[in-house]
């Protein structure tokens, strides 16, 4: 009886994820995962946020985006998903033109890319395995995705594999509102990472955090991405996190596409001319 | 349960428990659920939705297409009627409130724990204020009826006595929550108390009186249109004379007029809440 | 004045009153005339001396019939005070789910067509503005003299109360976990569920239990005009001039009201204390 009220907890999708990785590793290289060419947004009061953006990532890499408050790189992160409506340009995820999706389509799409958000954007009145079996919706539609007290014991099992991956296994029961925003934004990875993604995307993960639980997340964050073998765009204030982390570095300036270089041949001094 | 270690060398795992789906709530949590169930299995023979037959289900769509079709078009013939009736229910609701609010400024005072000048004073009114706002509005309106006649003087002083409930409450809040450092200061110099009123509680909690005092207009404005229905004046006694004589199209244009009326009053009142609140505040 | 010292007439006093508008004065005074009329229009200035001198022999008449209250009729009002109680119970249980449905549908962040939150707004300001009385007088009419009017009466009342302050409190509710729902590729009623709900929950437990005090109120009074519940005693007792009976039912209603009162106060301080 003590056994079953007390489930002991083994990592089930191990192998399943070792074999994606595998499988995403091989192919690496052989199409681009995301693929923007003439991205525009021009807010209603007319103020062009994005001009002409122009730029592709293949499989597998990590790519850092850079630039200043309101050079728009979270209007671009966010119009890659059509969370922001780009008036014009095309995008191309995962092979598949997204804009002039219809809902179900862009919601499939949607499935398959994880969105890391600066303020974690978590539900904080709920519990940490709530907020991590969200992510199942991805997947998943109806009254057991909404629920955790509903939920599959396959997708529970999995969500708390999947905090255990960002070391949070034993915070499972508490309430979001309780956790420091390292945590919290560790419990936002596992919820991306329970999406099952083909990509992430990721706006200034670690921007809300001190320094110490920045670098920590950060280097936790990386590592899931590159074990899970998924492609990795993220936005950053922290130039030594963009050229430690990335393997790719774009910079922004006022709307325009400035920079695309490899994060090895940049040194942080010709990125401060980008800040300056 | 050690079996099921992982022994994947590369990951450290610690067993951790997954959170039970369910809660077991305690026994006093059960108990209170399993009354609220039972009063609520009881209240549906009570209020007799059990016992209704299917057919009286399918007469009602009936009925209302029925009744519809008698209200409409809302009939004119009283119009000159319900206008004054219309003017004495502002009026009622106007004199009600003022009178209402002068009384619950010093009844929310005696009625703030902070300010009170002595506990039983303190107890006294607020039990006071509490008996005006827990009697319903239509019993002190018959009460009133009773003692003064019937007309509009009873729906008035219904008004007052409902404005007393409402504003002297919220005025008593207000005056607690009036933070406490100036008045310290002012009792410091050697201020009286009524000196210490007027210049710090009231200039204070006054963006909160203000809001009070209009909520409890719309408040009086809202009761005042069924107080006629016991005869306390007023726009309701026009509406239950069409009704029981079953001439629903009279009633219709009374009960139009009424919703204008209560429409305009908010309107008027939250411009007027945001003229005065943002001026002083 | 030439000399350096200051005198007290070149230092800007700040005037005693500052003086309004012309207009300001018109509407004051119109306001006032106003005032004037209206107590002549209430009633007090009507009322001639003799029957000032009345009142308190007419009160200290009726207070003498009223004790000792008759304990004859006890179950019978018992039963219509639980049947009171009954009404407004039935009225939340049925009249919140609905008036969800109608928040969502005209919180500005959440209706799905401008055209949808208008309606919406305006059914919710019609039943709200509409005085409960009037509704139950209607009812009648429809469904016919008894609790059941009275019930579908509280219904109203509840939708109109609860459908404004829980769309108030959707509007207000922070746009980030939504938006992180929507990026995962969840649908707009997950949004509301998984969101939308567990945020606002205070608040809605919060309007329910004044919603649930409201009701009590008004159900005691809807019997006058014969919707059910105690209100029929009361108006039959008054009407044949048992004012002994009245105040006892007086007494219960206060109970009632009062018992009521507590009891949301109760547990408003319990469940907002523990979910915050």
């Amino acid at each position: 009886m003590f056994s079953d009220a007390v489930a002991t907890f083994q990592p089930p999708v191990c192998n399943e994820v070792s074999v994606r990785a595998r499988e995403n590793v091989r192919t690496a290289t052989s199409t681009a995962d995301i693929e923007i060419t003439g991205l525009s947004k021009t807010f209603d009061n007319s103020r062009r946020v994005l001009q002409d953006i122009h730029f592709s990532i293949p499989q597998g890499q990590a790519v850092a985006l850079i630039g200043h408050n309101g050079s728009g790189k979270s209007t671009l992160l966010r119009c890659c998903l059509r969370l922001i409506q780009p008036s014009s340009g095309s995008i191309v995820l995962l092979g598949k033109e997204i804009i002039g999706l219809g809902k179900a389509e862009l919601r499939d799409m949607r499935a398959q890319v994880g969105f890391v958000f600066q303020r974690h954007n978590l539900v904080q009145r709920l519990s940490v395995l709530t907020n991590v079996l969200h992510g199942v919706q991805a997947r998943k539609k109806g009254l057991r995705t909404w629920f955790q007290s509903m939920a599959m014991q396959e997708d529970r099992e999995e969500a708390m594999a999947k905090l255990q991956s960002v070391g949070l296994a034993h915070l499972a029961g508490q309430r979001v509102d309780q956790l420091s925003g390292g945590e919290s934004q560790r419990v936002a990875i596992a919820r991306a990472l329970m999406q099952r993604p083909k990509m992430v995307l990721a706006d200034e993960p670690v921007a809300s955090l001190d320094p110490r639980a920045g670098d920590e997340v950060m280097n936790l964050f990386l590592r899931r991405i590159k074990d899970e073998g998924l492609t990795l765009l993220f936005v950053s204030h922290n130039l030594d996190h963009a050229l430690s982390y990335a393997d790719r570095i774009i910079g922004l300036r006022d709307g325009k596409f400035e920079l695309d270089a490899p994060a090895k041949s940049e040194n942080i001094e010709s990125l401060r001319e980008l800040y300056g | 349960m050690a079996d099921h270690r992982s022994t994947d060398p590369g990951q450290t795992v610690t067993n951790c428990s997954m959170p039970p789906r369910f809660r077991t709530p305690g026994w006093k949590l059960s108990l209170l659920v399993v009354t609220f169930i039972g009063l609520i299995c009881h209240a549906f023979i009570g209020t007799e939705l059990c016992s209704m037959t299917v057919k009286e289900i399918a007469e009602m769509p009936g009925n209302v297409l029925h009744l519809l079709q008698e209200m409409v078009p809302p009939s004119t013939r009283g119009l000159p009627k319900i206008y004054k009736a219309i003017l004495e229910t502002l009026q009622m609701c106007l004199v009600g409130t003022v009178f209402g609010v002068f009384v619950s400024v010093p009844l929310g005072l005696l009625a703030a724990k902070s300010l009170s000048p002595h506990k039983s004073i303190y107890i006294a009114s607020r039990g006071f204020v509490s008996f005006c706002r827990t009697v319903p509005d239509l019993v002190w309106a018959i009460f009133f009826v009773i003692i003064v006649g019937l007309g509009p003087l009873a729906g008035t002083l219904t008004l007052m006595v409902d404005t007393i409930g409402f504003a002297g409450r919220f005025f008593a809040e207000a005056f607690e929550e009036v933070d406490s450092g100036p008045q310290e200061a002012l009792s410091a110099i050697g201020s009286s108390n009524n000196g210490t009123f007027f210049s710090c509680v009231l200039p204070a909690a006054a963006p909160s009186c203000i809001n009070t005092t209009m909520f409890s207009i719309e408040r009086a404005v809202q009761s005042s249109v069924v107080l006629g229905l016991v005869g306390a004046g007023g726009i309701g006694m026009l509406l239950e004379e069409p009704m029981v004589w079953q001439n629903y199209r009279e009633a219709t244009t009374v009960v139009l007029t009424i919703f204008i009326m209560l429409v305009a009053v908010e309107q008027l009142n939250g411009y007027l809440r945001r003229q005065l609140i943002g001026k002083s505040g | 004045m030439r000399n350096n010292t200051i005198t007290v007439q070149e230092l800007h006093i700040p005037s005693r009153f500052t003086a309004p508008p012309v207009w300001q004065y018109i509407v004051a005074l119109a306001f006032a005339a106003f005032f004037v009329a209206s107590l002549n229009g209430s009633g007090l200035t009507t009322l001639a001396l003799d029957d000032v001198a009345n009142i308190p022999k007419q009160v200290v008449y009726i207070i003498n019939q009223m004790f000792p209250p008759s304990l004859e009729r006890l179950t019978m009002v018992g039963r219509a005070m639980l049947q009171t109680l009954e009404m407004a119970l039935i009225g939340n249980l049925i009249g919140i789910p609905l008036s969800l449905l109608l928040a969502i549908l005209c919180a500005r962040n959440l209706s799905p067509h401008p055209l949808i939150f208008y309606i919406a707004r305006l059914v919710v300001t019609f039943i709200r503005t509409t005085p409960s009385l009037v509704w139950a007088i209607f009812l009648i009419v429809a469904v016919g003299l008894g609790p059941r009017a009275g019930t579908v009466t509280l219904i109203f009342s509840t939708i109109g109360f609860c459908g404004r302050f829980f769309a108030e409190a959707m509007e207000e509710v922070d746009p980030g976990p939504q938006e992180a729902l929507t990026a995962l590729g969840a649908g707009k009623m997950s949004t509301v569920i998984c969101a939308v709900l567990p945020s606002t929950m205070p608040s809605l437990i919060n309007t329910v239990l004044f919603n649930l005090e409201h009701t009590t109120r008004s159900s005691a009074v809807l019997g006058i005009v014969g919707a059910g519940g105690i209100g029929i005693e009361l108006m039959v007792s008054i009407k044949t001039f048992h004012y002994d009976e009245a105040i006892t039912i007086i007494f219960l209603v206060f109970i009632g009201v009062m018992g009521i009162e507590q009891l949301c106060a109760t547990v408003r301080r319990r469940v907002l204390q523990i979910n915050h």
